[in-house]
């Protein structure tokens, strides 16, 4: 690199961080937004959350309720990741470069990942909510829905990654495409496609959270009862149980990825 | 008697330039033939048309009488059924074990559900430990391949390609990744899975000197055309030169 151009490097860094000042400036007087009013505000929402977010032992009362809806909740993920997953897997090698079957195929797979994957969780729930109606199909459709999108794209750069040569030698050796597949993609891409479903069921929790206060079903459907309740000590043990259920589930799909990676 | 002929053959994966250029060759039974020639000269695309891993434009590729070109998708996997490949980088399944690698040479003469289901015959899982006792890898038959090092999983290999009883073996830079003493152990393997077998074996080779000790013929390719093709004690320096284009003691002999 010349002098020339690095002098010309650190101008153009300076004019980069003049734009963003700039853009950033006309953002907040356009939309009367003050940062510091903002962090000024702060310290009276962390008081008023200490205020009325706690959790007194009357609230234990409603904890086995709050239990179940947890755990329709926590099923219903699980059920939408697994079966996501099956469609995702024949997607997943439909689009592999290394296992398509033609090019058709292909991008039949490769579009209905893009589609499900770029149109937001909440979007489906909400559209799905018109057809379906405020009950656990919709939800689970939903996560479905976003989670083929996910799985496929993950599932083909896995396949492409892990399993090209062995595909190759098998063909070479005049083995069917099944065989291929049987014996040589799903036993090297096992541990990835795993590591991806458990990533997705955490993920799913998460979303069901939210779109069960779409949809009316779930632990969203109590989180946002009691919310509008106005019986905020409920709402603070449902975010509780929520947090520890997630840690619990990252911590045991953690342990399952040591095992078979 | 010729076991595998091309003719005319040629190769291009885009309009401006052509891999493979008029190659023309014969190959007899129980040959031990190298091709060598510089990266990209178009080893690897050749070895890849002789059993349609690359499909090829112009020519012809004839392997015990039968027209390779023209195979439905059944005769191109009995074609393949009857040439084993071999490559640089193994190309085994990993995760799965020594034998089970070994053992997947058989899918092409089994139905589908076979394969898929892995049921193998007694005479195939004996054979298979038999190849790897020949090998001198009977010990490791129940270690997954990834445990292996790099000259061990060539012999994996090697036995994989020779369960397929196969009449011809297609080596693709076979010691390109070993060290000397793995590789000197893999070309007296193949070498004697020709002395022994009756075996044809088709090689290439980055190394001259192994490809002139090893050979009975050697293929020189240069930018996709054949300029040598001849017994090995006749390939000269000038020849050498010719191929890669350099003074051969400017070459590193390996």
């Amino acid at each position: 690199m010349t002098e020339k151009t690095m002098r010309k490097s650190r101008w153009q860094t300076t004019i980069f961080l003049a734009i963003i000042i700039i853009l950033t400036y006309l953002s907040s007087a356009i939309t009367e937004f003050n940062i510091i009013e903002g962090i000024a505000t702060l310290p009276k929402a962390f008081s008023w959350i200490f205020a009325n977010l706690m959790i007194t032992p009357e609230t234990f009362d409603r904890l086995p309720m709050i239990l179940e809806t947890l755990t329709e909740t926590i099923l219903m993920s699980i059920a939408a990741t697994t079966t996501a997953a099956v469609i995702s897997l024949f997607l997943g090698l439909f689009g592999s470069n290394t296992t398509k079957v033609n090019g058709v195929l292909s991008a039949f797979a490769r579009f209905i990942a893009s589609v499900s994957r770029n149109i937001p969780v909440v979007a489906w729930a909400l559209v799905l909510l018109i057809s379906f109606g405020q009950n656990s199909v919709t939800g689970f459709l939903a996560l479905f829905v976003g989670t083929v999108g996910f799985l496929t794209r993950a599932f083909i750069e896995s396949i492409d990654e892990a399993s090209k040569s062995s595909v190759e030698a098998l063909t070479a050796t005049g083995a069917t495409y099944f065989q291929i597949v049987y014996k040589a993609v799903i036993p090297q891409c096992l541990p990835q496609i795993i590591s991806w479903i458990l990533f997705m069921i955490e993920t799913n929790i998460r979303n069901a959270t939210l779109i069960g206060i779409l949809t009316g079903t779930g632990i969203g459907y109590t989180f946002d009862l009691y919310y509008k309740t106005l019986n905020y000590n409920a709402v603070a043990l449902v975010t509780l149980c929520i947090v520890i259920t997630v840690i619990m589930i990252e911590l045991f799909s953690n342990y399952i990825r040591r095992v078979i990676l | 008697m010729s076991l595998l002929r091309a003719e005319g053959l040629g190769k291009s994966y885009n309009s401006e330039t052509k891999v493979l250029k008029d190659i023309n060759f014969e190959i007899g039974t129980g040959e031990f033939v190298s091709i060598i020639g510089p990266s990209g000269a178009g080893k690897s695309t050749l070895l890849r048309c002789i059993n349609r891993m690359v499909e090829f434009n112009e020519g012809k590729v004839i392997f015990n009488d039968l027209d390779v070109g023209n195979l439905n998708k059944k005769g191109l996997r009995k074609l393949r059924t009857n040439i084993g490949m071999i490559f640089q980088h193994y190309n085994l399944v990993p995760r799965l074990t020594v034998i089970e690698n070994v053992l997947h040479g058989r899918f092409g003469y089994k139905t589908t559900l076979q394969g898929v289901l892995g049921r193998y015959t007694e005479e195939e899982k004996e054979r298979a430990f038999f190849l790897l006792e020949k090998l001198g890898i009977e010990e490791h038959a129940y270690k997954r391949c990834d445990q292996l090092s790099g000259g061990q999983q060539q012999r994996v290999g090697i036995c994989r390609a020779l369960i397929q009883e196969p009449a011809l073996v297609l080596c693709d830079e076979p010691i390109a990744s070993l060290d000397p003493n793995s590789s000197k152990i893999i070309m007296d393997h193949l070498k004697s899975i020709t002395s022994e077998m009756g075996i044809t074996c088709l090689v290439n080779l980055h190394q001259v000197e192994v490809a002139q000790n090893y050979s009975d013929r050697i293929i020189g390719l240069k930018k996709g055309e054949i300029v040598f093709n001849g017994s090995s004690n006749l390939l000269s320096q000038e020849h050498i030169q010719n191929i890669y284009g350099s003074e051969a003691k400017d070459l590193i002999m390996v």
